[in-house]
């Protein structure tokens, strides 16, 4: 028996959150890696993938452009709901295809493709904040709130009994409200359905780390939630 | 600190879940969850928020001209280096 609430294997980016119709030359993404024991075991790029990449590595603008292309609505996607905002989304996506076009030849098939450059695209967003003078300095701070940031203890927490009373906007304000760390992980996991050896991969940080990320961003959120008045209540 | 049945009490259980929910293990067949109805509640919101993440903030593409924003900022750096 599965649990289907929180999978072993969580949905992929691309696959329901995408609703399954991607435009031409968008392609779904497929998972990373495959996790055995600790080790990463990288996939294999398909010989058209390697060959777009190695075009667009040797200044071919036309792959580079597909590349574009095929991962947009992603890094825009994790840019937006980083910030919120459309016009800084859009001025953070921007930014990072930029430096993906610049660092691109350095790219070395270390980690997939779609990792390295998620990667990329969180440390533009992460630098960006640190600009607005928000709570972080680094992607290291940013996996370590400070302790008053953390969660509330739940041992002995009323039973607040959320299912199937989640308000989506309550939602969407709690999580807008999390620390950019939690903020981070949460969305990686539970939005964008990433698993936790990518996200550790992405992030630079242990699976355990993300996992216990993740955990404490949910506790930070169902004490939100709780402090948010229920629709009932605002009627 | 609540003490529950079972051998874990509540706070021991709490520390081991982000591990047990990451593994994709089946908690509510949990000894401790079978007597406890406070980690039962606690763990049932906890799927609810994942739940309800889903439906969340939909994938969206980018404005058809950032790209050409893109290209042009592109354009913009070569010509910089190729004058340096």
């Amino acid at each position: 028996m599965s649990n289907p609430v929180f999978p072993a294997q969580p949905r992929h980016p691309g696959s329901e959150a995408s609703g399954g119709n991607l435009p031409v030359g968008e392609e779904p993404s497929q998972p990373s890696g495959e996790q055995v024991g600790q080790r990463l075991l990288l996939p294999s790029p398909t010989p058209d993938e390697a060959k777009l990449l190695a075009a667009a590595q040797s200044g071919d603008h036309l792959a580079f452009a597909r590349i574009y292309s095929q991962h947009k609505r992603r890094i825009y996607s994790l840019c937006l709901r980083m910030v919120g905002n459309v016009a800084e989304a859009e001025d953070l996506t921007q930014e990072a295809f930029l430096q993906l076009h610049r660092k691109i030849a350095t790219f070395r098939g270390d980690s997939a493709f779609s990792t390295w450059l998620h990667r990329l695209a969180i440390n533009v967003v992460l630098m960006h904040l640190r600009k607005k003078n928000l709570s972080l300095v680094s992607l290291d701070e940013a996996m370590e709130p400070s302790p008053d940031e953390g969660p509330g203890r739940s041992f002995g927490a009323a039973d607040l009994n959320l299912a199937g009373s989640i308000d989506r906007l309550a939602l969407e304000h709690a999580v807008a409200d999390l620390p950019a760390g939690y903020r981070l992980i949460f969305i990686l996991h539970d939005i964008e359905g990433y698993e936790h050896n990518e996200i550790a991969s992405m992030l630079d940080c242990s699976i355990g780390n993300s996992k216990s990320q993740l955990h404490k961003a949910r506790l930070k959120l169902r004490d939100a939630l709780c402090a948010y008045p229920r629709q009932e209540e605002r009627r | 600190m609540i003490d529950c049945p079972e051998t874990l009490s509540c706070e021991q259980f709490q520390s081991q879940l982000p591990e047990l929910i990451g593994s994709g293990a089946v908690l509510a067949e949990h000894a401790h969850l079978r007597h406890c109805e406070l980690c039962k509640a606690l763990l049932a919101d906890l799927e609810a928020i994942a739940e309800a993440a889903r439906q969340l903030l939909p994938i969206v593409d980018p404005p058809e001209e950032l790209w050409e924003q893109i290209e042009s900022a592109i354009k913009g750096e070569r010509e910089s280096s190729d004058k340096t």
